[in-house]
C-alpha cells in the first residue's frame, strides 16, 4: 500500500499542477487557447496514452484515499469507525478505477 | 496497541489524555499537516475533472466545447483554483520531504539532500514541459 501510495504522489505532484493550471485555469480564463478536440482525440487515440492514463487515475485514487483515510484517522479521531472508514476510501478508489477503465476503454 | 484491547485484572487501562478534535489548530506545523493531508480531496476532485475531459472528448466535438464552457462556470473555476493550490503545496512538500525519505548513495557517499530536492524539482519541470509540448502542440 506504502509503494502504491508513493507512486500516486509522486505522480501527483509531478503532473496534476500543469493539468490544473491548463484545464482548470489557463483555457477557461482565456489567457490560452485549448487545443482543439481533433487533437485530443488524437492523443487519446493512442493505446499506450490510455494505459498511462489509467495507471495515473489509479494510482492518483489509491493515494487520494490512503492520506483521506488517515485524515479521518489522526483528524477527526474517529477509529471506532475505522473499519466503514476503510471500506469508504478504500472502495470508493476502486470503483473509481473502474470507472477510469470504462472511460478510458470507450474512446474511439 | 489495538483498540479492541480487552482490560483485566492483569492488565489496568492504559494511561492516555484524550486529545482535542480540534488538535490541529494548536500550532502553525500541525495546520500545514492536515492541510497537506486534506489535499487528497482536491487530488481525488482532479481526477474526476480530468475524467469528465476524457468523457467528453471521446463523445465529440460538440461534448468537448460544453466541458470547456463549464469549465469556465465561477464555481468549478474557484474549485479548480483551490485545487489547484492545494496540489502545488502537495508538490511542494512532497519534494521537500523526499531527501529525508529517501537515503541515495554514489560510489558509497550518500548523496546530499539538496541534491535529490533539484533532481526532483527538475524531474517536475520536465515534466511539466512535457505535458505542456504534447497538449498545446497542436
Amino acid at each position: 500500500m506504502w509503494l502504491l501510495f508513493s507512486a500516486g504522489g509522486v505522480l501527483a505532484a509531478l503532473l496534476l499542477p500543469i493539468l490544473l493550471v491548463l484545464f482548470g485555469v489557463l483555457f477557461p480564463l482565456g489567457w490560452l487557447s485549448p487545443p482543439s478536440h481533433e487533437h485530443l482525440h488524437t492523443v487519446l487515440g493512442h493505446p499506450l496514452a490510455r494505459v498511462f492514463l489509467f495507471a495515473f487515475c489509479a494510482l492518483l485514487l489509491v493515494h487520494g484515499a490512503h492520506r483521506f483515510r488517515y485524515t479521518l484517522y489522526d483528524g477527526l479521531q474517529i477509529k471506532h469507525l475505522n473499519e466503514f472508514v476503510n471500506v469508504l476510501c478504500y472502495g470508493g478508489a476502486i470503483l473509481g478505477s473502474a470507472v477510469a477503465a470504462y472511460l478510458l476503454w470507450r474512446v474511439p | 496497541m489495538r483498540a479492541s484491547t480487552g482490560y483485566t485484572e492483569y492488565h489496568p487501562r492504559w494511561l492516555r489524555h484524550r486529545k482535542s478534535t480540534y488538535w490541529w489548530l494548536e500550532r502553525l506545523s500541525y495546520l500545514a499537516f492536515i492541510l497537506r493531508e486534506l489535499s487528497s480531496v482536491f487530488v481525488v476532485w482532479t481526477v474526476g475533472f480530468l475524467l469528465l475531459l476524457v468523457h467528453a472528448v471521446s463523445q465529440g466535438d460538440n461534448s468537448y466545447r460544453q466541458f470547456l464552457s463549464w469549465s469556465t462556470s465561477t464555481p468549478v473555476l474557484l474549485l479548480n483554483l483551490t485545487s489547484l493550490s492545494f496540489v502545488v503545496f502537495h508538490a511542494v512538500t512532497w519534494f521537500r520531504l523526499a531527501p529525508r525519505a529517501m537515503v541515495v548513495h554514489v560510489r558509497g557517499r550518500r548523496l546530499p539532500g539538496a541534491w535529490l530536492a533539484a533532481s526532483n524539482y527538475l524531474l517536475w519541470a520536465l515534466a511539466t514541459a512535457s505535458v505542456a509540448w504534447l497538449l498545446l502542440g497542436d
